[in-house]
C-alpha cells in the first residue's frame, strides 16, 4: 500500500519532469528537469531491490554526466531567437517524425506488451540479499565476452578522445613541467659573485 | 527496540516512522553541534599557529562564539539579487545541505548503531556526495554573477575529477573488506592497530583523503571561494543564513570525510589495543578505555578534523592546472597501480589483512 503510493509518487514525479525536459524554454532549466527524473527513476528501482542499479544511476548519471551537461550548457552562449529560425517551415517534417516515434513506442511498449501476466512482478528478496554479488557473478561468469568487449570499446574511446583533443599542438606544450622543475640544481641557476663592497678611495672622482 | 515512553499509544505504522525519526534527530543535533563548534575550533587552532589568540571574548575562552555568530547571521537580511532566478537561487542552499545531511543515514557510530544498515553503504555515501556538486553549480548560475559562475564552474571540474580517485580509492577498500556495508568494513578490520586497513592500503589512504580535502573545496584546493581572485566563488552573492547553509554543509561534508576515513582505513570505533589488554586491565574504570568504543571512534575523527585545520593554516592555494595536474595524473594512476596491487595480495593471501 504504502509502496504503490511511493511508486506513484515518484512516476508522477519522472513523468512531469521528463515532459518539462522537452518543453521548457531554458536549456539549464531542461537539464535541471533530466536530473530530476534521474534521480526519481533512481528511486522507482529502490522500490524493485535494485539498490546497486539505482546508487550508479545517481553516481554515474547524476554525479558525473549530468554536472558535466550543465558545465557544457552554461560556456555555450545559447540564442534561443537563431535557434528558433525556420520553426514554422520545417514544423510539418517535425510532426511527422514525432507521430512516427510516438507510434513506434506505442506498439514496442503499448499496454499489450505489458501487465502482471506478461511480466510477472520480481519477487521481493530478504535483507540478507546482495543484488551486487548476483550482478557481479553473472556479469563475470555468463557475460563476460560482452562485458570486456564493452570495457575494451569505452578505452578506446577514452584514447581517442584525448588523442583527438591533443592533435597537432604535442610539440609547443606550454605549461607547467614538474619532472623538470623538481630535478633543478641551484647552482645551475644561480651564480653568486664575489666583490668588493665599495672602490678604493682614489678611484673616487 | 529501547523503550521510549508513550511511544506504545501509537499505532504500529506510526511506532516505526517515529523512531526513524528521533533517531535522525539524535544524529542531525550533534552534528549540527559539532559543525558550530567546528567553527570555533577553527579559529581557535589558526590562530595558535599563527600566534595570536583566535575568538576569545564571547562566553568563557570564546565557547559561546559559535552561537553568537549563529544568531548573527540568523537575524541578516537575505539579498537576492536582481536578474536572479529566486526559485533556484533559494534552492541551491538546501541542495548543499540535505545531500549533506543524508549521507550520514548509513554512517555506523559503533556496532550496529546505525540508521539505515544498507549493503550498499559505500556506495549510497559516494552517490549522495556527489550531489553536493548541485548546491554549487545551481547557487553559481542562479546568482546572475559572473564571479559565482567562475567558481561553479572551477568547482565542478574539481569535484568531478577528484571524484574518479576517490571513488578507485574505495574499490581497494571494498575489495579489502568484501563488502560494501560501512559496519562490516570495520569489523573485517577486527585485531588491534596492525590489522587496520591504512597499511596495506596506505597510498589509497593518503589519495583518498587528500581527494576529500578538495572535495569539499578546503584549502589548500579551495579555488572555488578563491578569495583573492573571484571575491568569495559560488558563494558571493548569497547573505545572512542561505550563506550559513552553505557553511553548515561545508563544515558537515568536512566531519563525513574525517567520518569515513577513520571507518574505513582506521577501523572506526575498534580499538588499536584490541586483543593486547587482559580482561582483567579492561575491567578497571581506567583500563575500560582502551577496550573499543564510541570514544575512539570521536578520537580518530577528531585527529583528521584536526588535520582540515592543519592544512589550511600551513598550505598556501593550489594552482587550477596543478590541482587538475593532481587529480588526474598523479592521484588516478596511484590508485589504479595499487588496485593491481591489492589484487595481487588477496590472491596471494598476505596477512594479517587478507588470510
Amino acid at each position: 500500500m504504502v509502496e504503490q503510493l511511493v511508486f506513484y509518487a515518484l512516476s508522477g514525479i519522472l513523468v512531469f519532469a521528463g515532459s518539462m525536459v522537452v518543453t521548457v524554454r531554458n536549456p539549464i532549466h531542461a537539464a535541471l528537469f533530466l536530473v530530476l527524473a534521474f534521480f526519481t527513476t533512481a528511486g522507482i528501482w529502490l522500490l524493485l531491490d535494485a539498490e546497486f542499479l539505482a546508487m550508479t544511476l545517481v553516481l554515474v548519471y547524476v554525479g558525473a554526466v549530468m554536472v558535466l551537461f550543465l558545465f557544457i550548457i552554461m560556456m555555450l552562449d545559447i540564442n534561443l531567437v537563431v535557434l528558433r529560425e525556420g520553426f514554422s517551415r520545417y514544423l510539418p517534417v517535425g510532426i511527422l517524425i514525432a507521430v512516427l516515434l510516438g507510434l513506434e513506442i506505442v506498439m514496442v511498449l503499448g499496454p499489450s506488451q505489458f501487465g502482471l501476466d506478461i511480466v510477472p512482478a520480481p519477487a521481493h528478496h530478504g535483507p540478507a540479499y546482495s543484488n551486487i554479488e548476483e550482478l557481479g557473478g553473472v556479469l563475470y561468469t555468463v557475460y563476460v565476452y560482452p562485458f570486456e568487449i564493452a570495457a575494451v570499446i569505452l578505452l578506446v574511446a577514452i584514447v581517442a578522445a584525448i588523442a583527438l583533443s591533443l592533435s597537432g599542438r604535442v610539440k609547443k606544450r606550454r605549461g607547467q613541467r614538474p619532472e623538470e622543475q623538481v630535478v633543478v640544481n641551484p647552482r645551475e641557476r644561480v651564480r653568486l659573485v664575489k666583490m668588493a663592497a665599495e672602490r678604493p678611495d682614489s678611484e673616487t672622482p | 527496540m529501547p523503550e521510549i515512553p508513550l511511544l506504545d499509544l501509537l499505532p504500529s505504522g506510526l511506532q516505526t516512522l517515529t523512531l526513524i525519526l528521533l533517531k535522525i534527530i539524535a544524529i542531525v543535533t550533534p552534528l549540527l553541534l559539532c559543525v558550530a563548534y567546528l567553527t570555533y575550533a577553527e579559529r581557535r587552532v589558526i590562530g595558535f599557529m599563527q600566534v595570536r589568540m583566535g575568538p576569545n571574548r564571547v562566553g568563557p575562552i570564546g565557547l559561546l562564539q559559535p552561537i553568537a555568530d549563529a544568531v548573527k547571521l540568523a537575524f541578516k537580511e537575505i539579498i537576492i539579487p536582481a536578474g536572479a532566478n529566486r526559485f533556484l537561487f533559494i534552492l541551491a542552499p538546501i541542495v548543499s545541505l540535505a545531500t549533506a545531511l543524508s549521507a550520514w543515514a548509513v554512517v555506523p557510530f559503533g556496532a550496529g548503531r546505525v540508521l539505515a544498515d544498507l549493503n550498499a553503504g559505500l556506495l549510497y555515501i559516494l552517490a549522495m556526495t556527489s550531489m553536493g556538486i548541485y548546491g554549487v553549480i545551481i547557487a553559481g548560475w542562479a546568482s546572475n554573477s559572473k564571479y559565482a559562475l567562475l567558481g561553479a564552474m572551477r568547482s565542478a571540474a574539481q569535484m568531478v575529477s577528484y571524484e574518479i580517485a576517490m571513488g578507485f580509492a574505495l574499490v581497494g577498500v571494498l575489495m579489502a573488506a568484501g563488502s560494501l556495508n560501512l559496519g562490516e568494513i570495520v569489523n573485517a578490520q577486527a585485531g588491534g592497530f596492525g590489522h587496520w586497513f591504512v597499511w596495506p592500503l596506505l597510498p589509497l589512504f593518503v589519495v583518498y583523503f587528500i581527494s576529500g580535502v578538495a572535495e569539499t573545496n578546503r584549502a589548500p584546493f579551495d579555488v572555488s571561494e578563491g578569495e583573492s581572485e573571484i571575491v568569495a566563488g559560488f558563494h558571493v552573492e548569497y547573505s545572512g543564513m542561505s550563506f550559513s547553509v552553505f557553511f553548515m554543509a561545508e563544515y558537515a561534508n568536512m566531519i563525513l570525510i574525517s567520518v569515513l576515513s577513520s571507518v574505513m582505513f582506521l577501523g572506526g570505533w575498534l580499538s588499536p589495543f584490541e586483543g593486547m589488554a587482559s580482561a582483567e586491565t579492561l575491567a578497571s574504570p581506567l583500563g575500560s578505555l582502551l577496550d573499543s568504543g564510541f570514544h575512539w571512534f570521536v578520537f580518530k575523527v577528531a585527529l583528521f578534523l584536526f588535520f582540515y585545520l592543519w592544512f589550511r593554516a600551513t598550505f598556501p592555494r593550489y594552482r587550477y592546472d596543478q590541482i587538475m595536474r593532481l587529480g588526474w595524473k598523479v592521484f588516478i594512476p596511484v590508485t589504479l597501480v595499487w588496485i593491481l596491487v591489492i589484487g595481487v595480495a588477496i590472491a596471494a593471501g598476505i596477512g594479517p589483512w587478507f588470510d
